[in-house]
Formats: structure tokens, C-alpha cells, sequence
């Protein structure tokens, strides 16, 4: 188990440098000056131009620039923004709970939903129920997120006013960041209120982000229930005279279970695409938006820095579904 | 393959059996006839649009639906914030979301096959880098990889689709890569290497069509998300630039107008919801029809 | 056991903060999120509404709601008769905020003053460059490093200005955002704490609002500052609520989230309006939005030309579909709230034909030419874009055939200075201090073609004008020289003046006492609340 634990662990190294390459290249191949883009709309003298150049080091050739970056990123250090003049590794350990909370919620949602409507469409093949189910599921999966996070607003902030417009919690509320998740925070803070409103403001992004997730979990699962509802020791069970709850909840579910593991933990990457644009469309405070507004304003250090942050976690979580994987079914550790 | 067999009453052509196993879907049906629907109206759009895309009305801004108050049996979807027909403009953004979809997937069908081909029959150091480029591109989020590349390449829509189309290419490579390490050691191609053919010829000829269907099945998928990410990007600002009627960007331009004027925010994202559930309605249809393990169920 | 404590104490504080549900609390929607809190790092309104605005005061500020120069931590001051030497009085018992991170043991004086200065354009002080790619743009943008000769310490509360030249536009430059006044007291514990860049992130003034958190991309939160020499503020507590998005900041303003929302989207005016809970305040911004044609460039160094294709383009029916209810045509290149503005220059006339029959005169032919259009939204021109494209079909009519380009906005910043470029630019401007020098010098001078100057128009009779204008005191005398400036601008026509915007601030109406400023900042002090 350990040594392939140490296997998949040695793969990740090439991926790990190709990320690093990829990630400086880019900022390098990115077009306009990002000095000029520092500067704005008045310019900058020719003089504060080169005195700039040579603090940021373009000056210097394409591979010392890689390796002094590389050398930083190996110290934890992953550059300065240019607009807020803070390092990149504390503005994103800053953000990245607002992320994680929302995706939490988001794939408890996709989980809780997803898992039952795939067991009672499999249960029920070929009913209404199956077909409605799995219709939803596909217009789910076909659904413009951006647009969808659109029309929730309109309806459930605009016209019903039951949810809040933006943000992650009211701004009555008022205590210090103890976890970064606003749910426990506001827990913690004893503030009467507060945890009810942290929830009003997680639910429409939740919902747009679990979407997709969801829509996924729900087919997968079917789609793993009635292979394993036409194997032969289920068929056992069920002749056995076994109630069906109990076929379905213990021996049937619990197989058709492992690959629907392995499609959760592949949604972190379809989670990270989806939190670039919900947390655009609902003003949340996280990587995502984080990222998309660096691409905008050309802050080059963040993109960079975002970029090999976002693939290295997304890395991590990959490499453990793969052990879990591995430590639930041996037969793919060789 | 030949399990199928004893459903169909007697055995068919490939094409048939095909269209036999997919018309039983009912979804697949309605899939193919929404997305027929689509091309034509990609095809026939300077004649059926009431209005040319970009022709803006200064007398006619922000006119709602033609069945509401104010509504003007003109503009029957009504008008956006320079005074042009929605309806019109939708039109001729299906031509731009078919195109798209069909170029995003054949640069990423005809790299990600050929570069997969070579991973797979090649093995060794050439398989391993291949791959390892192949992971490197994954680890990042899809739209993120692509929002820099656009970043780098410029705004527009020929660059979105190049940026789709390469974070689409794992995909296709390790479909490939998979099918041929499977298929490579098979009698029939143990067998045609023997009577002398050549690595071309076994790659394309031999190998290639047993590994098509899944093949079909990706780019069907990718087809539908390439419109999904090119609307995004475009939403984003990044896609395809206005005044070009692309879906996404007509949502990224209504957006300011949330407040006032549901219908130049409503319009724009049902269609891309509309084509997309039908393409992968069509997809779902395909896997079916295609995959042999599924067609007992 | 350590956490237990921790968590114990984090609710305690934060039950120290809950009471301030009760208080009076003000919530601005505010547009984005400030670069830093040192005002003198930046150039974004959107950072000087977050810092200098709230936490600072200058020597001298405008005063609220008007550009007029008023005393401000300088309780008076001379000038010497040759216009060289400013000498400031400073005010006595001025007192630096308390926060939990610092608790002065002075008042204000003179060494402050210094300090401030001297971090801008002292090379050796610490603070020179204490972040990273961190300048003191501001500064060096409005040529100080030039202007000033020095900065001295007359006594505790007496600080001497020298200038190299006279300058008449001094005054208003010290009362701008970037000349925020530190204390030296913070920086020097800062230094000996060895985290200078605190003084950017946790600021310090003696400004009417004690900085108390922020919360990246999503909240800052003041409250007012109990010590302010000008008296304590009516509201108790200012929040800053980070929205970038234009509809989103009106909806949280109709959800009664917030009470001020900065910068609706046009689209949205007219149902504020409409909504009788809401205010909505209104007043011309001191900018600009025009095409420069590039002047070095044929058939564009012809003045009939450029007049021509002036007369040809239709600036009503621009206001209306990129400005709708937010702009009025220009003919200056500055605003009309702008002291100095001619009244009597004549525009140019709408007027197809005859634009047509001009251009023909000037042996122009079949013209084809290139209008860039810039790719983002700026207040002087919520969509260039679609201005471009207006633009275009006016200039079809006269047979001129355009192609509209667009660059990334840094490219596009930095192709448009070059003299070089192909064609002609969208561009525009946004006053810093109320000064018509502040739009004359940068945008239209022969110095700045190269830089702001985007017509590459270096008229040697329009640039004496305005340097003779601006070393001149006398008010009405410079008043006189730049209403000639702009005759001869008018003649000239480097650019197509298209408009000036409006400033739209929407607000609940239980927000009192709010003036709208025209230098488009966001000030709080003097604002009360009804409950």
C-alpha cells in the first residue's frame, strides 16, 4: 500500500514541475507590459521603466527568471500582487476559505441530492420517476451556470427578496475570522442571528455550484446501481427473499458506491471552473473571483501564483482519491 | 459486440443496427430533431431573421416581448439596449455556437487521436512525456486553463476555440492512448503486423475504427461543452467581442440590465440551455446505441 | 486549552462588537476593493475613498462639495511674493487615531509634515520604497519632484515650502489624496516592529474614521474617530461593502444592505428614480470623453479635416444610447463646472452635407481610416465600444469608411501615447484637482505628446498660452489666457469633444447631509443617518 502511495507520489513530481513551467511561461507569454499595466492610464517615465525592470528582474535571462521563481515557490514565497502590493501566498490563504466553504456546501448538496435520485432512478428503471429524474439531471448538466446564477437572483433576490444579493454573511454581523468559514465563525461568535444569516447567503451560490456536480453524482450513480442490480449475487439476495431495502442499502449500494467515490473526488477540478463563475455572479469573496479579476487587471504574480496554487491542491486531491481508491479496490495498486 | 445480436430480430448492417438501437431512445429522438432544428436555423438564418443582427434602432431600446405591454409585433423577443432584434440575433448566434462546436472539436478530435495513436503505439519515454503533458494540462481547472490562454492569445472568439479546444485534448488522447494499448496486442492486429502491414497503415487502418465509438461518444460531449465554455468565456468578457451575436457575449452585454429588463438576460441563456440539452440528449442516445455493455439494459 | 482560550476570546471581542448593531451605521456599496491604505501608493479613487478620505487629513483639503481650498491640518499660510516660498501654520492639539495596533503619545506637528514628504522623494527614507514595485506615482505624475526644492522645519508647528518655479496650481496639489499626512510616530514603531508594510495595511491618521478591519474583496469597517479636531462624526460606524458588480451594489441598495451605492449602470437610473424610498444625487464629473485624431497623420494634420469630420458626427444620438440620462455634449476640453470654461465657443454643427462637401474640398477621397476603441468602461465613457460603432456609421454617411480596433486596455494605453499609432483614439480624462491646468498640460500640450497627449498635437501657440497661465497667480488673468486656449483649441480641433458625464449617486433617503464632490471622490464625513 505504502509503495503505491510513494508511486502515485513520484508521478506527481514531473506534473508538479510541468506546473510550475506552464504557470511561469504564461505570465512570461502574457501580452502588454505588465510595468505598463502597473503604471495605469499616465504612463511612466522611461527612467522609473528601467528602475522597475531590474526590481522585478525581466532584465535577467528567460531560465535565471525560472529558477529564481522556482526557488521561491520552494520557500513559500510566490511573489507580491501589483495591486495590492501584499504577497500572493497570504492574500490567497486569505480567500481560499470562502472557496472551500462554498464548495463543501456545494458538494454536500450534489452528494445528499445526487446519490438518492441515482438510487431511485435505478430502483424504478424505465418509470415516470426514472425519467424525470434523469431529465433533470440532464438539463443540469447541460445548464450555462452563469446564466442559471442569473435567474436565481432575479427571482429569489429580486422579485421574492428571500435571499440576500451578494456577500457571505450580513453586514450587522461583525467578529473576527477564527476559522475563515463563515458557518463556523459565526457559530463561534455568539452573535444572535449571525449562523442563519452566513446560511441565507451560502444557499443560491451552493445551488449554482452543485449543479453540475450533481447532475453528474445523480447519472453516475444510476448508471453504477444497475450494473451492480444485474449482477449475480444481488439477483442471490433478492431470490433469497432479502427485504429490497435491504439488497438495495447494503449490497447493492455499497458496490455501486466506488466509482461514484471516484466521481466526487474528480468534481474538485469542475468545482474550481464552476467557482470562477458563481463567485463572479455573487460577488464572493474567493479564489475564483480572485483569479478571474487578476486576469483582468493583468496582476501578473497572482495569476501565476493562483494558477500553480489552484493545480497543486487540485493535484493533492486527486492523488488521494486515487489512494482511496486504491485502498478500497487492490486490484488497481499493482 | 455480437451479444447485441439476439435482440434485433435478424442481424442488420452496422448503420442500421446503429439507428435502430437509437431511435428506441426517446430522448435521443427529440435530441436530434431540436438540434436539426438548430442547423437550420444556422443555415437558412439571412431568411428566416426578421431583422439583421446588428442593425441597431435608437426609436426602438429595450422594447419587452412582443405578447407584453409595449411589446412590438416586430421584435418578438423584444429588443436590447441599442434597439437590435433579439430574435434576429439569437439566429445568427447559433451560427456562431455550431461553429464553435464543430471546430473545437475537430482541432481537439483530429490532435488528441493522432497524438494519442503515438502514445499508445509508440509506449516507452515517448508515451510517458506525452502523458505527463497530458497530466499537466488537467491539474488545472478547464476554464481557468482556458481564461489565461485567451488572456495570452487576446480576446476573440478564434482564440476562446483554440483555448477550448486544447484543454479538451487529454480527453481525446487518453481515450485513444487506452484503446490502443488494448486493442494493440489482439489477434487481428498481431495478425496484420505479421502478414506485413505497415505502423501507418496498422495505426489508422487496423486499430483506429475498433476504437471509435467511444471516440464518438467524447466528442459529442465535448461538442456541447465547448459551447458551454465558449459562452462562458464570453460571458466573461473574454470570448467572442461585440457585436458578434455569440450567445455567451449577449448575456456578458444584458447583464447591466438584470434589473430592468428580464428579457435581453433570459433569451440568450435558454438558447445556449436549449442546443446544449439537445446535443447531449443526442449524446446520451449515441453512448447507447454505441456501447455494447449498456445495450442489454 | 490554549485554542479554548482563544476561541473565548475571539467571542468576547466579538461581543464588544456586536453592540454596535444599536449604533448609527452607514453601509457604501462600494465599487471594488482599495489597492492598499496608503494613499500616496496610489492612483485609484477607489483606494482614496478607502484611505484618504476617511482615515487622513491633508494641510489643506477642498472643501466638502465644491474644489475650493480650504485649511486643513495647515490652519493658515503665506506666500512670498515671488510666488516661491509657502509658509504653513499648523494646527495645535491635532491628535492621531488610537487603535488596538498603535496608540500615539503625540500630537500632530511638523515632523509628520516632513515625514510625509520626504518618504515621496528622499531615495534613502525606509519608506521610499517599502513595497514591493510600490512608486509614488502621484507625486512624480504631478511633476512635484521637479517643482519642489524643499521641505523644512521651521518649528514644531511651522513647516516652509520652497519651489524651484512659481506654480499656481500648488495649492490645490497639496490638497490632493496622494499628499495624505502619516504619522511619523507609527512609522518609526513600524521600523523598529520591522513591518513597514503595515503603513499600507493597517493606516493611521487623523482623518474623521479610525480604520478598524478589513476583510479582502469583501468589507472594510470603520467607526468614527472619537479625538477628530474637527468634532466627532454624527454616524457611529462606516462600512465599506465591497460590489463590484453594478447591478448587484443596487439591488443590496434596494435590499436596504446598503444606504449608498457608487456607480449604477445607466440602464438601472431611471427605476432608482422611481423609487421614492431612494435619492438619487446628480452632478456633472469633471471629465471628458473624446476621439483624437492623430494630428501627425494624413489626411488628419489638416485642421478643415478634422473639422469636418467633427460636423459629421451625430453627439445627440451618442449621448443618447452610450449616455442615456447621464451625459451633456462637450465643445471644451474641460467641463463646464470647471472655472474658466468659455461659454461663448461655439460647437461644431451636426451637419452631414456639409461635413461631406468639406471633405471633399480638402481632396479627400475614399477615406478609410482606423477609430480605436478602449476596451473597458471609464466613467468619462461607459462604452466606448458602442460609441465606436455610432461613430462609424455617422462617418459611413460622409463616405468615410472605419474599422474599429480594439487592444488589451494596457497595449491599448500604451500604442495610443506612441505618436505613431494608426488612426484615431477613444480616450478621455478625469480631473485630479480642479485645476484647468490639470486637463490643459497633460492632455493637449507639446510636452506631453509621447505621453498623454493622444492627438500628438503640439500647437506651439495654444502651449505658451497655457504655461504662461499656469505660472501667472492672478485668477482672473489666468481665466482670460485659458478661455483663449480654448479658441484656439476649438480652431484647431485635435480632438472630437463628445461628452462630459454625469455622476449618479443613488442613496436611501434617510442618508442626510451628503454633498456630492466634484472630483468624484466618496467622502462620509458631515453625513448623518436617520433611523
Amino acid at each position: 500500500m505504502f509503495g503505491f502511495f510513494l508511486r502515485r507520489l513520484g508521478l506527481l513530481i514531473p506534473t508538479f514541475i510541468g506546473v510550475t513551467l506552464v504557470s511561469f511561461l504564461f505570465i512570461r507569454l502574457l501580452p502588454g507590459d505588465p510595468i505598463i499595466a502597473m503604471a495605469g492610464e499616465r504612463g511612466v517615465t522611461p527612467q522609473r521603466y528601467q528602475e522597475l525592470v531590474q526590481q522585478f528582474g525581466f532584465d535577467k535571462p528567460m531560465m535565471l527568471q525560472y529558477f529564481d521563481y522556482l526557488r521561491g515557490v520552494l520557500h513559500g514565497d510566490l511573489g507580491t500582487s501589483i495591486t495590492t502590493k501584499r504577497p500572493v501566498l497570504a492574500e490567497f490563504r486569505n480567500l481560499f476559505p470562502a472557496t472551500l466553504e462554498l464548495s463543501i456546501c456545494a458538494i454536500i448538496l450534489a452528494v445528499a441530492l445526487g446519490i438518492p435520485a441515482g438510487v431511485v432512478a435505478a430502483v424504478k428503471r424505465g418509470s415516470w420517476i426514472d425519467q424525470t429524474l434523469m431529465g433533470t439531471a440532464l438539463v443540469g448538466y447541460s445548464m450555462p451556470i452563469f446564466w442559471w446564477g442569473l435567474l436565481l437572483i432575479i427571482f429569489f433576490s429580486g422579485y421574492l427578496g428571500w435571499t440576500p444579493v451578494s456577500g457571505r454573511i450580513s453586514l450587522m454581523y461583525f467578529f473576527p475570522p477564527v476559522t475563515g468559514f463563515m458557518l463556523i465563525d459565526s457559530l463561534l461568535s455568539g452573535q444572535q442571528g449571525a449562523f442563519s444569516s452566513a446560511v441565507s447567503h451560502l444557499i443560491l451560490p451552493s445551488i449554482v455550484l452543485a449543479t453540475i456536480p450533481l447532475a453528474v453524482i445523480a447519472r453516475q450513480t444510476r448508471s453504477a446501481m444497475l450494473e451492480v442490480l444485474g449482477e449475480d449475487y444481488v439477483r442471490t439476495a433478492r431470490s433469497k427473499g432479502l427485504a429490497p431495502f435491504r439488497v438495495i442499502g447494503i449490497h447493492a449500494l455499497r458496490n455501486a458506491l466506488i466509482p461514484v467515490v471516484t466521481t466526487i473526488g474528480l468534481q474538485i477540478g469542475v468545482l474550481m471552473a464552476g467557482a470562477i463563475l458563481t463567485e463572479t455572479i455573487f460577488s464572493w469573496p474567493g479564489v475564483g473571483k480572485w483569479m478571474v479579476d487578476a486576469v483582468f487587471k493583468r496582476d501578473y504574480p497572482v495569476v501565476q501564483g493562483g494558477l500553480l496554487l489552484i493545480a497543486g491542491i487540485i493535484m493533492i486531491v486527486n492523488l488521494l482519491v486515487d489512494v482511496a481508491y486504491g485502498f478500497i479496490n487492490p486490484r488497481v495498486r499493482k | 459486440m455480437t451479444d447485441a445480436t439476439d435482440i434485433t430480430p435478424k442481424r442488420q448492417s452496422g448503420l442500421a443496427e446503429f439507428w435502430y438501437y437509437f431511435t428506441r431512445s426517446k430522448g435521443a429522438v427529440i435530441g436530434l430533431l431540436v438540434f436539426a432544428l438548430v442547423v437550420l436555423m444556422a443555415i437558412l438564418a439571412p431568411l428566416i431573421s426578421p431583422h439583421l443582427p446588428n442593425v441597431q434602432n435608437q426609436s426602438m431600446i429595450l422594447l419587452p416581448p412582443a405578447w407584453m405591454n409595449g411589446g412590438n409585433s416586430s421584435f418578438l423577443l423584444g429588443t436590447d439596449a441599442v434597439g437590435r432584434d433579439i430574435l434576429s440575433r439569437l439566429i445568427y448566434g447559433s451560427r456562431y455556437s455550431l461553429f464553435i462546436g464543430i471546430v473545437v472539436v475537430s482541432i481537439a478530435v483530429v490532435s488528441g487521436v493522432l497524438v494519442g495513436l503515438i502514445a499508445g503505439y509508440l509506449g516507452g519515454w515517448v508515451d510517458s512525456a506525452i502523458m505527463r503533458v497530458m497530466d499537466v494540462i488537467l491539474a488545472f481547472p478547464s476554464l481557468l486553463l482556458a481564461l489565461v490562454l485567451v488572456a495570452i492569445l487576446g480576446p476573440g472568439l478564434t482564440n476562446a476555440m483554440i483555448a477550448i479546444a486544447l484543454v479538451d485534448l487529454p480527453h481525446f488522447v487518453r481515450l485513444t492512448r487506452a484503446a490502443v494499448m488494448t486493442e494493440k496486442n489482439k489477434d487481428y492486429v498481431v495478425g496484420s503486423r505479421v502478414a506485413g502491414a505497415g505502423w501507418l497503415r496498422l495505426m489508422f487502418i487496423t486499430i483506429l475504427p475498433n476504437c471509435l465509438a467511444p471516440l464518438i461518444v467524447q466528442a459529442t460531449l465535448a461538442f456541447s461543452s465547448a459551447i458551454l465554455d465558449a459562452a462562458a468565456l464570453g460571458f466573461l468578457g473574454m470570448g467572442a467581442q461585440p457585436p458578434t451575436p455569440e450567445w455567451g457575449t449577449m448575456l456578458a452585454e444584458a447583464r447591466e440590465f438584470i434589473q430592468r429588463a428580464w428579457w435581453v438576460v433570459t433569451f440568450p441563456g435558454l438558447a445556449i440551455l436549449i442546443t446544449v440539452l439537445a446535443i447531449n440528449l443526442m449524446g446520451d442516445g449515441l453512448r447507447d446505441a454505441l456501447d455494447p455493455k449498456l445495450k442489454r439494459s | 486549552m490554549k485554542k479554548l482560550a482563544l476561541l473565548l476570546a475571539a467571542s468576547a471581542l466579538a461581543s464588544a462588537f456586536a453592540t454596535s448593531a444599536w449604533s448609527k451605521t452607514l453601509v457604501y456599496c462600494s465599487e471594488g476593493s482599495p489597492e492598499g491604505f496608503d494613499p500616496g501608493l496610489s492612483e485609484s479613487g477607489t483606494t482614496f475613498d478607502a484611505s484618504s478620505k476617511t482615515v487622513y487629513n491633508r494641510l489643506v483639503e477642498f472643501k466638502r462639495g465644491t474644489t475650493d481650498v480650504v485649511p486643513g491640518l495647515a490652519e493658515s499660510w503665506t506666500v512670498s511674493p515671488d510666488g516661491l516660498v509657502y509658509t504653513f501654520k499648523l494646527r495645535k492639539g491635532v491628535k492621531f487615531q488610537t487603535t488596538d495596533y498603535f496608540t500615539p503619545t503625540r500630537d500632530f506637528n511638523a515632523d509628520d509634515v516632513i515625514f510625509t514628504f520626504d518618504r515621496m522623494s528622499n531615495k534613502d527614507n525606509p519608506f521610499h520604497t517599502y513595497v514591493n514595485g510600490g512608486d509614488y506615482t502621484y507625486y512624480a505624475d504631478m511633476s512635484l519632484p521637479k517643482l519642489i526644492k524643499s521641505w523644512e522645519k521651521v518649528d514644531d508647528n511651522t513647516v516652509k515650502l520652497t519651489l524651484t518655479t512659481p506654480n499656481s496650481p500648488m495649492l490645490a496639489d497639496l490638497a490632493m489624496d496622494f499628499a495624505s499626512i502619516m504619522s511619523k510616530e507609527y512609522a518609526d514603531k513600524l521600523i523598529s516592529d520591522k513591518n513597514l508594510l503595515q503603513l499600507n495595511q493597517k493606516p493611521l491618521g487623523t482623518g474623521p474614521f479610525t480604520f478598524v478591519a478589513y476583510q479582502q474583496d469583501a468589507v472594510i469597517r470603520y467607526k468614527a474617530n472619537p479625538d477628530y479636531w474637527d468634532g466627532k462624526q454624527k454616524i457611529d460606524d462606516l462600512i465599506f461593502a465591497i460590489t463590484p458588480d453594478a447591478a448587484v451594489r443596487m439591488q443590496r441598495l434596494k435590499a436596504g444592505e446598503c444606504q449608498v451605492a457608487n456607480a449604477p449602470s445607466p440602464a438601472d437610473i431611471p427605476g432608482l428614480k422611481a423609487d421614492k424610498s431612494l435619492t438619487v444625487m446628480e452632478q456633472p464629473g469633471l471629465n471628458i470623453g473624446y476621439l483624437a485624431y492623430n494630428t501627425t497623420q494624413p489626411p488628419f494634420d489638416k485642421p478643415e479635416v478634422r473639422k469636418a469630420l467633427n460636423m459629421a458626427i451625430n453627439k445627440k444620438g451618442i449621448l443618447e444610447a452610450v449616455y442615456p440620462g447621464i451625459g451633456e455634449i462637450a465643445k471644451n476640453p474641460i467641463p463646464p463646472t470647471m472655472w474658466s470654461y468659455d461659454n461663448k465657443v461655439e460647437d461644431d454643427k451636426y451637419d452631414p452635407a456639409a461635413a461631406k462637401a468639406m471633405l471633399e474640398k480638402a481632396g479627400v477621397k475614399d477615406l478609410k481610416m482606423k477609430i480605436w476603441a478602449m476596451p473597458v468602461a471609464r466613467p468619462y465613457n461607459p462604452n466606448a465600444r458602442r460609441m465606436a460603432e455610432l461613430i462609424q456609421a455617422d462617418f459611413a454617411k460622409v463616405g468615410v469608411g472605419v474599422e474599429i480596433v480594439s487592444y488589451d486596455w494596457t497595449q491599448y494605453l500604451k500604442l495610443a501615447a506612441d505618436p505613431k499609432h494608426d488612426g484615431a483614439v477613444l480616450a478621455g480624462w478625469t480631473g485630479d484637482n480642479g485645476d484647468p491646468d490639470n486637463f490643459m498640460t497633460p492632455l493637449l500640450s507639446c510636452d506631453a505628446v509621447g505621453s498623454g497627449n493622444k492627438a500628438a498635437w503640439c500647437d506651439k501657440e495654444f502651449s505658451d498660452v497655457v504655461k504662461k497661465a499656469a505660472a501667472v497667480s492672478d485668477k482672473a488673468e489666468r481665466t482670460k489666457l485659458y478661455e483663449q486656449a480654448q479658441v484656439i483649441f476649438k480652431a484647431q480641433a485635435p480632438w472630437a469633444t463628445i461628452a462630459h458625464s454625469l455622476v449618479v449617486l443613488p442613496m436611501s433617503s434617510k442618508v442626510k447631509g451628503y454633498l456630492q464632490d466634484p472630483l468624484g471622490s466618496h467622502r462620509f464625513d458631515g453625513v448623518d443617518i436617520e433611523n
